[in-house]
Formats: structure tokens, C-alpha cells, sequence
């Protein structure tokens, strides 16, 4: 006979009793435990981390954009010329001196004795033609190949007029010298030269691997250091080149870059002891920039970098230039970067930075609301009476997106008209910025080197930047006569005109502020990073004690 | 049976086909390119570059070419990622996501059925009420609210574990609770329901009638029914685990396909979208399927035919 007790459903046994349920859970987790240490790299820790941003989308020297694409590659390859680790001039690179003949438009480069390649093939002059040759080559697709225009036939081979590679002003004399002729006389060509675009690829290598050629290991490079492993979303992990020219300069031995693109994650990894430097100001969380620049290992500078707005001046209301004078003059920039950038920013009247190679810029427009009132009477809208509504297009980002309100307000205000805020997604947001699809625009831009020139020459007549509709003859010539002018005083002044036309005659934008940035790095352990106008690093000359 | 399970395989590659089709179609109806930056293209660059990935060919045909490579199991190169194809970036990162998905499906079901078991078997009792209510919580606060909590407490506070990043067991555990927690309140949530309902049928005073034991009762046959509504959420669970999740994996800093498979097609990454779609629909169906399978060992009057 069966015994038998009743027990009320409300005295169960215990549920880890249930066979599967504790089957499943210990079995689970234990597996994937496991799983989880078993199967993942241990990284080793490396001598110095740096949280270098979002993820490169290649490390390719000719097809890559973005900054921390350049900033990990810079670490792989060299040009002729390489930025000082703290000044960040041209200083000889792969290239160990050079005569400059024909009123600058001839560059003969000597390269050093026994370079070479990380996998031992000598670095010789034809690396440099080949691999510049293919940056211009149209399928090649290179977003940069613009920074060969310089060189005398470049644009036209690029653009497909012309077939013939020999000529463009490319010659490799022996293995060691490399000519270069140039259009004009180009005064930043040296630091050109130590730009991503222009650094040599190991022909060999890419013509065997095609797009693969950089996962395809070992990877020949030129640079300080040689690719150990790249993981997507995670890190770019180097070592140290033990063939590079310089190697005995090189201290740190292996260097992680962690591709992190969140900035509460990226701050909270730095704070956390588990990386050494953030080189990116995006990668702070804005809230927190005010508190980080008084700390000790808070490093502020200004860059080369300019905050603005892109008017459409081919539609109304903006165009009329009264208009959009009377909407620069307006706002009220300290306000800006008091309340909302809050990183130091320098509120801007000029689109050029102040410090921009011995460059002064004009006078801008200046912060004036009874004048622009009167403009935007005589315009035709006193106190805002009959301005038609205007949209203003940016990015959903929220900084974007709280200078956009205050840009709102102000208006608002001053000018009693009304803006419409038009957030857009990053993609649609450029699509729309090229297409010429907006009234009002936030826009940015940041230098490519330390040159007025790689702010003004985007404003001519139908550049793909210009993105404005703006055109004038005389700005057009004026950068012409600029670029083509040997006399570096004559000039710069000839840019100054030229951007006096652009900023409080032509207005087809309105400079917000000047960009800061700032670095996360404590100064008692983290050696041989400098601030410096264009934001390079060079990992080469960084290490931790 | 053998008829069944041949026919839903048979299924499945047509609904594929659907599937990539629409992801296909819809990403080429957003605006934008994915080539397009901050900065601009030259037309020559842009031709190139359509040129180059096939892009400048009728839809139906890039489609195709797409698919043929599908088919040999090549999805074809990054647009965005120009070094690499979407088979390196899922041969990276959907490792990491498996076993994240899956330590989070299990934390998921090792709490949620334990406590909607226990919640249902002492209704109205203090166990009762405090299971709920966790569960409760549980469904109510999201991911991107707990991972950063956590991290508060236990990573940048006591340091017990990393900020982020993956490498070690100790990388999992804060993303793992993340991820699972949410998941676990739900299966609970579920588990109690579908017991209270097994407790209340007519089968349950037959079985204590006839003298079982009040655990026989309720692990043998009460369980058995209540669980079935948890085991049809756990086939879409796991497969929506597996592929990653956008929120942890950003927050955390996880190197899986959760991220690609969201910032894909903010990128207009055209491949790497149906790529990943494919890939997601196809686990998803698989286990359903299965899940389906499953009903019929588990609960015998369901008949799969």
C-alpha cells in the first residue's frame, strides 16, 4: 500500500529540485563559460592603449577618410615626409632630404639608404609612383585622389582624360630618387607629403590580395609598426617594426587601438584604468567636458576645425543676401559655447581658424542685432513680418540638435522669424546637404593640413563642398592667383581677399565657433603626445613609463 | 510526422527568398548612398565605386548577382567596411554574439521558469509577491537603463568587473545580466500564467484524486503544460539573442554582429543588410521550427500534422 500525504499547493518542493531546470541552467552556463574563455584570443596587455574612436572603415592609405582610420595607419605606414610628433611640420620621413627646382614646382626626393618593408623587400622609388598612381587610378575609387591634384596631370588622369600613367609628373630617377612635378607651385606639398593618401602600399602585396590585401598576413608596412590583429569593433593591435628606419625611437613595442564609438563606454573604459589615452574629444561625453578640462589630465587646444552653417543661397528666403547677413549678425556665438559646446570653443566670425600657417583672417561680420534688424527691414520683412518659415537641416546628434534650438531662439528673438528644426538621419542629412535640398544647413569642417587653402578652395564655383550654390568670379580667381603665387606674404593676402568676398560679401555661410579639442591622458605617465593645430598624434613617439 | 517536418524544411528557402528580396528592395528605397560622407564624392569616384561594387546595374540583376553569391555562401564585400566582406565581419563577430545570446538565454530561463514556477505554486503568498514584482521590474526597465546601472555599480564603483570590452568570462557577466534580465521577467512572467491555468484544469483534481504526490503533480503534469507557452517564446528568443543586441553591444563594447546588423543600414551598407538579414531570418525559422517539433514531445495532444 502506497503511502500517501496531502500537501497543499502552497508548500511546493523546492524548484531547484526540478532535474532540467537545474540541468539547464548549470549546464548553460557552465558551457558557455566555457565556451567564452575557451575559444576568444587572450590579449595580452599591451604597452600602451588609446581609445582611437569609431571603428576604421579601412586602413587602406588611398581609401581612407576617416581621422581614427588615419590615426591607426599613421602608426603602419610613412611618406616621404612624416609630421614631428609635436609640431606636426613636414619633417623627413622615407625620404631623407630633397631640392626643390623651378620656383617650387619640382620636388626631387632622395630616399634614406637600406628602407625597407617590414617582410624585408627594399623601399624603392617605384613604390612611391606606383601606389600614387593608384590612389588617381579612377577605379581605384579613392575619396582622397583630390591631394594628388597637385601633381601636374593629376586631375586629368584621374577624371579619365587622360590614359597615359607616364604622363603624369611622376619619375623615379633610380631606386632611390623620385621626381615629382607639380601644377603650380604648391607651399604645403611637404605636408602632403606625410598625408595617408600619399603614403606608399607594397605593390606586390595588393596586386596578389586585391581588397584583402590588408587581412591577408604578414602585411608589408613601411611605418614604426607592423598589423598583429584587427578585430571589427574591438581593437588594432601593432608591434613594433623592427626594420623601420627609425626603430631605436620607437619605445612602446605593442600598442591597442580600441574601436569604441560610444563616449560614456569609451570614458568609462579610460576611467577604469584599462586604456591610457582618449585622443578624441567625441569620445567625452559632452556633459562632462567642463569638469574634464580643469582636471590634470585634461589637455586642451584648438585645432583646425570650424563649426558653420550652409546657406542655400539660390532659394528663398536666402537668396537675398541681406537675409543672411542679417541671420549671421544676429546670433549671439559666445551664448553657443558657453551653454551648449561648453568645451572652451572660440566663437567664430571667420571661417578660417586664427593660427592657420602665419594666416590672418579678415574681418567677419560681427555680432550686431540692430543691424541686422535694419537689414531685415530693408529686406522687406521689418521685425520678421512676412519672412516666410525656413528649415534648418542637421544631423540627429544632440549637440547638433541643441544648437539648433538655440539658433531658434535667437532668431526668434532677435529677428522675430521663425526656424523650423529639421533633423534628419546621417545619411539623408549629406544626401540632402549635396542635392541642395535645405534652406539652412549645420556643417563642419575640419583641415586636411595646416593651409588656408584647405578651407577656401572649397568654396569655388561648383566644388562638390561647396554645397551652397554660391559662386563668385572673383573668389574664384583670387584662390587661383593664391595657389599659383610663389611669394608665401602675397599669398596669404590674396586669401585674406578672397575670404573677406566669402564671409561679409558673398555669405554663403555663417561660422558658429572654432573647434576645440580635447585629450584624456595623465601627464605623469604618458610620454611624447603634443597638442598640436591639426590633431596628429604619431603613435611612434608615445609611450608609457 | 516525417511528411510535416519535410514539408516546413521545403519552406524555407522560398520564405528566405522573400525575406532578402524585401530587405533588399527596402534599403534601396532609403535616400542616401553608402558612399556618401561628410565630405564630397567626385562623380568620377562615385562612378567608380558603382562601377566597382556592381551598383550601376539594373536592381533585379544586382539582386540576382547578390544571391548567386549567397547561394555559394559568399555574401559579398562590405560597402563600408572596404577591407573586408560580410562573411569576415560575421565570421568575427557572430561567434561573440552566440555565446553572449546564449549565456543571456540561459540566465533567462534558469531564473524566469524557476520563479514564474514558484510564483504560481504560492499565489498570494509573500514568495508570490516578491516574484512578481521582480519580474515585473524586470520587463519594465530596459536594457540600455540596467547595462549602464550595472556598470555604475559594479564595474566603475566596486570593480568587480570590466567596463566593457570581451576577452575573458569575467567581460560576460555585466552584459549578460543586461541582456537576460529583461528576457528573464518575461519568461516568468509566462511560466506563472500558464501553471496557474494547468493548476485550475480538470486533469489536476483527477491527479490528486487518484493519489499522486503533490511534486508529481506539479513537475510531471502541471509543468509540462505550463511550460509550453515558454518554450514557443524561447524559439524566437534565442534566435532574436543569438544575432546580437544593438544596445548591450554598443554599451558594452562587443566586438558581435548586433551592432553591424542596426548601423548597417544607418550606413547604407547594402550587403552587410541582407547579409545579416538573411542570416537572422534564417535562425529565427530554424527555430521555430524546432520549437514547433518540441510540442509535440512535450505535450502529446498536440498532433503535427
Amino acid at each position: 500500500m502506497k503511502r500517501w500525504k496531502h500537501k497543499t499547493p502552497g508548500n511546493p518542493p523546492g524548484v531547484f529540485c526540478i532535474p532540467w531546470v537545474q540541468g539547464l541552467a548549470t549546464g548553460l552556463v557552465l558551457g558557455c563559460l566555457g565556451l567564452g574563455s575557451g575559444c576568444r584570443p587572450q590579449w595580452t596587455e599591451a604597452d600602451l592603449t588609446i581609445l582611437n574612436g569609431a571603428e576604421p572603415e579601412t586602413l587602406d592609405p588611398a581609401l581612407m577618410t576617416g581621422q581614427p582610420d588615419g590615426r591607426a595607419a599613421n602608426a603602419l605606414f610613412e611618406g616621404l615626409t612624416r609630421l614631428h610628433y609635436a609640431k606636426a611640420v613636414a619633417e623627413p620621413g622615407l625620404a631623407e632630404s630633397w631640392d626643390i627646382t623651378e620656383e617650387g614646382r619640382v620636388y626631387t626626393f632622395h630616399l634614406r639608404e637600406g628602407i625597407r618593408w617590414s617582410t624585408g623587400e627594399p623601399i624603392t622609388a617605384e613604390h612611391f609612383r606606383w601606389s600614387w598612381i593608384r590612389a588617381i587610378r579612377p577605379e581605384t575609387a579613392s575619396d582622397y585622389a583630390a591631394q594628388l591634384y597637385f601633381v601636374k596631370n593629376a586631375e586629368a588622369f584621374h577624371q579619365g582624360q587622360l590614359q597615359d600613367e607616364n604622363e603624369v609628373g611622376l619619375t623615379v630617377l633610380d631606386d632611390r630618387t623620385f621626381r615629382v612635378e607639380l601644377e603650380n607651385p604648391t607651399p604645403f606639398f611637404l605636408d602632403l607629403c606625410a598625408f595617408r593618401t600619399l603614403w606608399p602600399v607594397p605593390p606586390w602585396h595588393v596586386e596578389a590580395h586585391g581588397d584583402r590585401w590588408l587581412l591577408t598576413p604578414p602585411v608589408p608596412t613601411s611605418g614604426a609598426y607592423t598589423l598583429d590583429s584587427w578585430r571589427l569593433n574591438d581593437r588594432i593591435r601593432v608591434r613594433k617594426n623592427p626594420l623601420y628606419w627609425d626603430a631605436e625611437n620607437v619605445r612602446s613595442k605593442v600598442v591597442d587601438f580600441l574601436s569604441v564609438a560610444h563616449p560614456s563606454t569609451a570614458f568609462n573604459i579610460y576611467e577604469t584604468g584599462k586604456a591610457d589615452i582618449i585622443w578624441d574629444s567625441n569620445l567625452i561625453p559632452n556633459q562632462l567636458h567642463e569638469e574634464i578640462r580643469k582636471r590634470p589630465d585634461g589637455h586642451v587646444y584648438t585645432y583646425l576645425g570650424t563649426y558653420f552653417i550652409r546657406f542655400n543661397v539660390l532659394e528663398p528666403p536666402f537668396n537675398d543676401v541681406r537675409v543672411r547677413k542679417a541671420l549671421t549678425m544676429s546670433l549671439d556665438r559666445q551664448r553657443i559655447v558657453d551653454r551648449i559646446s561648453k568645451g572652451g570653443e572660440k566663437p567664430a566670425f571667420t571661417f578660417t581658424p586664427p593660427g592657420t600657417a602665419g594666416y590672418v583672417p579678415p574681418e567677419g561680420l560681427p555680432y550686431d542685432p540692430d543691424e541686422a534688424r535694419r537689414l531685415m527691414a530693408e529686406a522687406g520683412y521689418p521685425e520678421g513680418k512676412g519672412f516666410p518659415g525656413f528649415k534648418y537641416l542637421f544631423n540627429a546628434t544632440k549637440i547638433h540638435e541643441q544648437v539648433a534650438v538655440e539658433l531658434q531662439d535667437m532668431w526668434k528673438q532677435e529677428l522675430g522669424i521663425t526656424m523650423e528644426v529639421d533633423q534628419k538621419e546621417w545619411k539623408v542629412y549629406l544626401a540632402e546637404q549635396s542635392a541642395l535640398q535645405f534652406q539652412a544647413s549645420r556643417s563642419a569642417w575640419v583641415g586636411d593640413y595646416n593651409d588656408p587653402n584647405t578651407f577656401l578652395d572649397m568654396f569655388m564655383t561648383g566644388g562638390g563642398n561647396n554645397r551652397t550654390g554660391w559662386s563668385s568670379e572673383r573668389y574664384d580667381e583670387l584662390i587661383r592667383q593664391a595657389n599659383a603665387t610663389l611669394d608665401s606674404a602675397k599669398r596669404l593676402l590674396l586669401f585674406q581677399e578672397a575670404e573677406k568676398i566669402l564671409i561679409t560679401e558673398g555669405v554663403a555661410i555663417c561660422p558658429i565657433y572654432f573647434y576645440v579639442g580635447l585629450n584624456l591622458f595623465d601627464p605623469e605617465h604618458v610620454r611624447g603626445i603634443e597638442q598640436n593645430l591639426i590633431d596628429e598624434h604619431p603613435v611612434r613617439a608615445i609611450w608609457k613609463e | 510526422m516525417k511528411h510535416y517536418i519535410l514539408q516546413r524544411i521545403l519552406l524555407l528557402p522560398p520564405l528566405i527568398v522573400v525575406i532578402s528580396l524585401m530587405a533588399f528592395l527596402l534599403v534601396r528605397l532609403a535616400p542616401g548612398s553608402p558612399f556618401q560622407k561628410e565630405r564630397s564624392l567626385s562623380p568620377q569616384v562615385e562612378e567608380a565605386l558603382n562601377e566597382k561594387y556592381g551598383l550601376n546595374k539594373p536592381l533585379l540583376v544586382q539582386y540576382l548577382n547578390f544571391m548567386s553569391g549567397v547561394v555559394q555562401g559568399d555574401f559579398g564585400p562590405s560597402l563600408k567596411y572596404r577591407s573586408h566582406t560580410v562573411n569576415d565581419i560575421i565570421r568575427q563577430g557572430l561567434p561573440v554574439s552566440l555565446t553572449l545570446g546564449l549565456l543571456a538565454f540561459a540566465l533567462a530561463q534558469g531564473i524566469g521558469i524557476p520563479v514564474g514556477f514558484l510564483t504560481a505554486v504560492r499565489k498570494g503568498g509573500a514568495a508570490d509577491y516578491w516574484g512578481s514584482f521582480a519580474a515585473l521590474l524586470a520587463v519594465c526597465i530596459p536594457a540600455f537603463v540596467v547595462g549602464p546601472l550595472l556598470m555604475m555599480i559594479f564595474a566603475i564603483h566596486l570593480r568587480w568587473f570590466p567596463t566593457g570590452l570581451w576577452g575573458t568570462p569575467w567581460h560576460a557577466v555585466l552584459p549578460t545580466v543586461s541582456l537576460g534580465l529583461y528576457f528573464a521577467g518575461k519568461v516568468s512572467r509566462l511560466m506563472r500564467e500558464g501553471m496557474l491555468e494547468a493548476l485550475t484544469m480538470p486533469c489536476m483534481v483527477t491527479a490528486r484524486a487518484k493519489g499522486l504526490r503533490e511534486r508529481d503533480i506539479l513537475l510531471k503534469h502541471a509543468f509540462r503544460m505550463a511550460v509550453l507557452p515558454v518554450v514557443s517564446y524561447s524559439g524566437p528568443l534565442l534566435a532574436d539573442l543569438l544575432v546580437g543586441s544593438f544596445v548591450v553591444e554598443s554599451i558594452f563594447q562587443i566586438p558581435g554582429i548586433g551592432v553591424f546588423l542596426v548601423n548597417s543600414s544607418l550606413n547604407r551598407d547594402y550587403t552587410m543588410v541582407v547579409g545579416l538579414v538573411i542570416l537572422y531570418a534564417s535562425m529565427l525559422l530554424v527555430l521555430n521550427l524546432l520549437v514547433d517539433l518540441s510540442y509535440h514531445w512535450l505535450d502529446p495532444r498536440v498532433k503535427n500534422d
